[in-house]
């Protein structure tokens, strides 16, 4: 108990998103008095009837325009645990809004207009969920007080999104459907769709896991500072997996020397023995061994892949171009370094998922590529699939940053 | 892992990482619950030495207790304290008794602004909350702002994973804000358990008590009767009354919040 889920619901825009976390929180009874009030009274001023939206749309364009610009997260609680729900703008325009609000959430709820069914962005933000990683989604099928609450709509968009999710490799765990603006199978179990004899959404929230934590793997401890106290020199960060014990013996990368571990800093704490996956600590090591930014610490046993190649796949999420020819700065764990991207194997249109162009010259705005990268220095990286925090990473051009790019192969030397 | 040893674990993470990225920092400090909690995270973060300036932003207008209790912490914590205060405007008699969207704006946004040039800070630490406000809900954990303090709130630069931005050319400075995922509860537990120590405005006194806390003159308590940490505690799990609903910046008008934001303020 006592821990937090964190998800996100995404999909097209006007499909209800706000509206559907604003039915959550108002059935739940999460939201305070003065904010219903507010609540209710702009959108009496701005003359809507459905004034759900208007909890997370804080903004006055948000408000007005009936759009979500930017992520929002709020809290909601349950008998059996708590959430932080991130709403994801659906418009097109803020695509670089939605993978922010995607890449903090650990589950995704994808909505779907029953009336409208999937559309470009439906499709858009299925597939990059597919590209984050995302393996446990929920598929609400909202508005269905607008297809007279009948069972062959329901049917008829279910397996549309099943075909193509699967062509994906997702398999939702449940497909609700739902009236967010009317209450129906969100909170209370509808009485309008007895056809419906699943679990309702907020029970099926309530099934969902928290991503697994990497406790078991080896030690990945990427170097974030190093600050000097008094006599010593704390090596600062964050363990990215596994453990940290104190006296074992541990492999600095990339310069591959070895050392044992002293001490773990914690600030008011001492004696520290262990330290695990997530901690902020700081350590000491027996010999003094230079180490920076950038490094990353490791089990002796079994360190992680040095390469300067890898193959991945990169959303572009800025309105220029990318040209083959420009070199950009690749971030990953703390790691900084300037990088060229090699090859642009496949030009794919995020939404249809069509090819455009095989080995291309350019990248596009809310494009993917499938890439093969080449950094300056060999750095240390693993496919996402086994480690994410080192198979993740940034691409930044002027301090910017503007791709997010997931590794899906190395090249061992 | 447990739900407060995440947020501290995170804040801690996102602490280290703006300092490492700007160096020429400083957190500003209101002497509030949330301010002296982010304070006590960069403490721990630094082991206690924090290498950069802790600011007050002086509206003249904050309560006694505010200022004995920002001496008696700068002193026992041996911070580096730096107090700012728009001179020029006190001078002016702007004050929250005329406009109080200007006076919010010299007293506390200007006042910062002339903090941020004369020093050349290229980041600040803040300790605003995504719960508190429907503004603040929007908010980066790195958020730029341009030469004019301008927050540009419809383009904000995208932010996977923990990679944070670094501040580029036409970008005067980041706002830095580590405690953007703690609600309320959260950071009253956290104080508990920590032992913080807290302003006593906070505790309730003849069936009142202050909630969220800003000048003396523009915020109101709330009717409570919890006088002491657990009974906050129990307070907030039950009720229905909003954190800021005290606060009169709030409440001018429906946006009011969003144009203070949109030009520089907290």
């Amino acid at each position: 108990m006592n821990s937090q889920l964190k998800f996100i619901i995404v999909g097209s825009v006007d499909h209800g998103k706000s509206t559907l976390i604003g039915r959550l929180l108002f059935d739940t009874h999460s939201i305070s008095a003065d904010k219903v009030d507010e609540m209710l009274k702009t959108a009496k001023k701005l003359g809507r009837s459905t004034a759900f939206a208007y909890l997370l749309d804080h903004l006055e364009e948000e408000r007005r325009q009936e759009v979500t610009i930017d992520t929002t997260q709020v809290f909601f609680k349950t008998d059996k645990r708590e959430y932080m729900i991130i709403d994801a703008p659906g418009h097109v325009e803020f695509v670089k809004n939605m993978v922010t609000g995607a890449t903090q959430a650990e589950v995704a709820i994808l909505i779907i207009d029953a009336e409208e069914g999937i559309k470009e962005q439906t499709r858009r933000h299925a597939y990059l969920l597919s590209l984050l990683g995302f393996n446990q989604i929920i598929v609400v099928i909202n508005k269905m007080d607008l297809v007279g609450f009948k069972q062959d709509r329901f049917l008829e968009v279910q397996k549309e999104a099943d075909a193509f999710l699967g062509f994906l490799n997702i398999k939702p765990l449940f497909y609700i459907p739902i009236s967010a603006a009317e209450g129906d199978n969100v909170v209370e179990k509808s009485k309008k769709m007895s056809w419906y004899k699943g679990k309702i959404f907020l029970e099926s929230l309530e099934v969902l896991k928290e991503r697994k934590s990497l406790e078991d793997k080896p030690l990945i401890f990427p170097v974030q500072d190093v600050y000097r106290i008094d006599d010593k020199r704390i090596v600062v960060g964050r363990i990215a997996a596994g453990s940290i014990n104190r006296d074992e013996e541990i492999k600095i990368l990339p310069s591959g020397q070895l050392t044992k571990l002293k001490s773990i800093e914690k600030f008011g704490q001492d004696n520290v023995k262990s330290s695990s996956v997530g901690e902020s600590v700081g350590i000491t090591t027996c010999d003094p061994v230079f180490l920076d930014r950038g490094d990353v610490i490791s089990s002796s046993k079994y360190p992680p892949h040095i390469t300067d190649t890898f193959t991945a796949d990169i959303f572009w999420l800025v309105k220029e171009d990318f040209n083959k020819t420009e070199r950009l700065t690749l971030r990953c764990a703390t790691q900084e370094i300037a990088c060229e991207i090699q090859s642009i194997r496949e030009r794919i249109d995020s939404s249809t998922l069509r090819v455009i162009e095989e080995n291309a010259d350019v990248l596009k705005y809310i494009e993917v590529g499938r890439v093969q990268i080449k950094t300056k220095k060999p750095i240390i990286v693993e496919c996402f699939n086994d480690i994410e925090e080192l198979g993740r990473f940034v691409l930044v051009r002027k301090e910017n940053t503007c791709a997010g790019g997931i590794i899906s192969g190395l090249a061992i030397s | 892992m447990e739900q407060l040893e995440k947020l501290e674990n995170q804040s801690i993470f996102i602490i280290r990482e703006a300092y490492r990225q700007f160096r020429s920092v400083a957190m500003l400090w209101s002497i509030g619950k949330d301010s002296t909690a982010l304070l006590w995270l960069i403490r721990k973060a630094f082991y206690g030495r924090i290498p950069f300036p802790i600011m007050h932003l002086d509206t003249t207008y904050k309560f006694k207790e505010i200022y004995e209790f920002r001496d008696k912490y700068a002193k026992e914590w041996g911070l580096d304290l730096l107090v700012y205060k728009n001179e020029k405007a006190i001078e002016d008699e702007v004050g929250p008794s005329k406009r109080k969207f200007e006076c919010c704006t010299e007293l506390k946004t200007n006042a910062l602004k002339e903090a941020i040039l004369k020093n050349k800070f290229k980041a600040i630490y803040l300790g605003i909350r995504r719960d508190e406000h429907g503004i603040r809900a929007k908010e980066r954990f790195f958020s730029p702002r341009d030469e004019d303090f301008e927050w540009n709130y419809k383009e904000q630069p995208p932010e996977l994973w923990d990679q944070f931005k670094s501040k580029a050319k036409n970008e005067e400075h980041i706002r830095v804000h580590p405690l953007l995922g703690w609600r309320e509860l959260d950071i009253w537990e956290y104080i508990k358990k920590e032992n913080i120590p807290i302003a006593g405005l906070y505790f309730a006194k003849d069936g009142k008590r202050y909630r969220s806390i800003g000048c003396q003159t523009c915020c109101e308590p709330v009717d409570s009767s919890a006088d002491t940490i657990d009974k906050i505690i129990e307070e907030l799990k039950t009720t229905t009354v909003s954190e800021r609903s005290g606060r009169a910046q709030d409440k001018e008008s429906a946006y009011t919040m969003q144009k203070l934001r949109s030009l520089g303020y907290m």
